[in-house]
């Protein structure tokens, strides 16, 4: 059995507005394993930036609150951590890749202040010279030249930004990180250049990721095992190859892989899931993606199916 | 296209500078330099500080500043005098000469101690939201409903006249609107990605606002910043005026100008003098003000 590093049991997330109670995480179960990344996939919605957010204990104050459940990191329960222990955790164990580079840089800052800002802040022990040394290191290590440290944000293009964006995860070489869709605003050369490089950093640090994306091909390429999210609950996950050479599927992930466009396929169209994501406010009865399936049978309707284990393979259907 | 003209440009700087990167104050000088109104601003306001430092080089307070002649009232600009000299025969020049120094110092300090103070109200409100924010912005609406006049009054009154407690004064009126100024300008910042990606690793709340919110709010704040300049040199004019500020004879600009407003009709150069030396003041740190919110903002570099 690996260890386990992140385990999350029975995590509900809602945000409360004037309007309405929104539910965006229900009793979602995921463990991650030290060094192994875990694709979490998914529709826009389902929930899956909120569960990327709960673990860093930075969901918006005010509206969004965990409601039940457990975020276990380590030996630490995320859910009662204070304020003052995140900060520790925050950048120096867990660390997060946000999606859009081109705003998560500070414009005014030279990107050499914004990385040896997260080692001032975690590694107290180090002299400036050790710090600069290390952002060196780092810069190095993402491809970029370290000379260029000096500069500010807009004096890269959007490839190195995003580099830039995951040296800050990687400087305190954090034992988890959280990719939200760090591949998104990027075109595919450079996507390819980043996925290979996390899936280098990765192999040299020992790192555990989380990725968050929507982009199936992506999955396929770095990830060792994939959730499948939807309203808010896991509802298949399994090893990289049960999903994709698994003979069978949650009717949703058939779905979402019918959605994808592929050269060599003769067929016109594509075959995309009917209808939309459910109203997270009114979420239906029942397995939740019953309105769209085309599976759907009478139990469907009234029941929440438990998952069915297939050795690794876990299914949420009837 | 656009975008290569910047790289361009960027790669030819780093040539000229060689491989090492500059420090920061001397990267803001370098691109301050580059303008050449805020230089004329800086250069202005150097004269002037100068000539307040040493201003008894060139005119002795007592006999020139302070003491009256009668004989030599109301005399037009001549060699002797070069700005003439006012309804006591006080020579014009010498007394603003020794005015510039309490007007620019009280102008300075009025507008830093309510910028330290506003900006850190305004910060927290804004940073904070909330009842945090609520409450000190109705502080700040209290503040804001009593006119400043009255306020300063009320303060010198408290305090008893003098230069500090003039400036206490002065400075305690301005505060909601620096605090109001910096709350809206940390709004816009907040929301930010790059803001939650500090939160993201770990950075402490003072340190998010001092380091991350501020130097991308400087924009409008110094902007009010300067333009507080102006009416903090005339507001010390108004407050001598009623008696609570700068006590006759001390020489002082706002107080001038308001001491010769019954001579305008025949010697205008009394109130067009200090009138000028106020405009020059307040024009330099406008000046200043401009260049320097260009000169923070490195995506201006080029």
């Amino acid at each position: 059995m690996p260890d386990k590093l992140l385990e999350i049991n029975d995590l509900n997330v809602v945000y409360e507005t004037d309007d309405a109670l929104v539910y965006a995480v229900n009793g979602l179960d995921l463990t991650i394993n030290k060094g192994e990344t875990l694709g979490l996939v998914g529709e826009t919605g389902a929930g899956k930036t909120t569960t990327a957010l709960s673990i860093m204990g930075l969901l918006p104050d005010k509206t969004g609150f965990i409601k039940g459940g457990q975020i276990k990191f380590e030996d630490i329960d995320i859910t009662k951590a204070t304020e003052n222990d995140m900060k520790l955790i925050r950048g120096e164990s867990v660390s997060m890749i946000f999606q859009d580079p081109m705003t998560s840089l500070n414009p005014i800052l030279t990107i050499g202040d914004q990385i040896s800002e997260v080692l001032e802040l975690h590694k107290k022990s180090l002299n400036k010279e050790q710090i600069s040394k290390r952002v060196d290191e780092i810069l190095q290590l993402v491809g970029i030249p370290p000379d260029r440290k000096g500069e500010y944000p807009h004096q890269f293009s959007g490839g190195m930004k995003q580099r830039v964006v995951i040296a800050i995860a990687l400087a305190c070489e954090p034992k988890l990180l959280l990719a939200d869709e760090p591949t998104t605003a990027l075109d595919v050369t450079i996507q390819a250049q980043v996925l290979e490089m996390m899936k280098d950093l990765k192999e040299k640090l020992n790192t555990a990721v989380l990725l968050i994306t929507h982009d199936l091909g992506v999955v396929s390429e770095i990830c060792d095992r994939v959730a499948v999210m939807y309203a808010g609950e896991i509802i298949e996950i399994g090893t990289t190859e049960d999903i994709f050479g698994g003979s069978y599927r949650h009717p949703y992930t058939d779905g979402l892989f019918g959605s994808i466009p592929d050269l060599t396929r003769s067929t016109r169209r594509l075959n995309p899931i009917e209808g939309l994501m459910p109203d997270s406010t009114n979420l239906p009865e029942g397995c939740k993606f019953h309105t769209r399936c085309c599976k759907c049978k009478e139990i469907c309707k009234t029941v929440n199916p438990q998952f069915k284990i297939n050795g690794t393979h876990f299914i949420r259907c009837h | 296209m656009i975008n290569q003209e910047m790289f361009g440009n960027a790669t030819k700087t780093k040539a000229k500078t060689s491989t090492k990167k500059r420090s920061q104050i001397k990267s803001i000088w370098f691109r301050y330099r580059k303008n050449k109104l805020a230089m004329f601003g800086l250069i202005l306001l150097g004269i002037m500080i100068f000539c307040s430092i040493f201003a008894n080089h060139f005119a002795d307070y007592e006999a020139d500043a302070v003491s009256q002649n009668m004989n030599a009232r109301l005399l037009p600009p001549d060699s002797e005098h070069i700005f003439g000299t006012d309804q006591y025969g006080r020579d014009m020049f010498a007394r603003i000469l020794f005015g510039s120094r309490i007007s620019l110092s009280v102008g300075l300090a009025t507008v830093a101690f309510s910028l330290t103070v506003g900006a850190l109200i305004g910060a927290a409100a804004g940073y904070y939201g909330g009842r945090v924010d609520n409450i000190l912005m109705r502080l700040m609406d209290i503040l804001l409903a009593i006119p400043g006049l009255v306020m300063a009054i009320a303060v010198v009154a408290a305090l008893g006249p003098g230069l500090i407690n003039l400036m206490i004064a002065m400075g305690m009126a301005r505060i909601p609107q620096f605090a109001r100024v910096v709350r809206s300008a940390i709004l816009s910042v907040k929301g930010q990605e790059y803001i939650e990606a500090a939160k993201a690793c770990g950075t402490k709340d003072a340190r998010i606002i001092l380091k991350h919110i501020l130097p991308n709010a400087i924009g409008p704040i110094i902007v009010q910043a300067t333009l507080n300049m102006g009416t903090a040199i005339l507001g010390i004019s108004s407050l001598s005026f009623i008696g609570l500020g700068i006590q006759p004879p001390t020489p002082e600009w706002g107080s001038m100008l308001s001491d010769a407003r019954s001579q305008l009709r025949y010697y205008p150069h009394l109130v067009i003098i200090p009138g000028i030396a106020i405009v020059l003041a307040v024009m330099s740190f406008n000046l200043i003000g401009d260049g320097l919110r260009d000169a923070l903002d490195p995506r201006l570099k080029n």
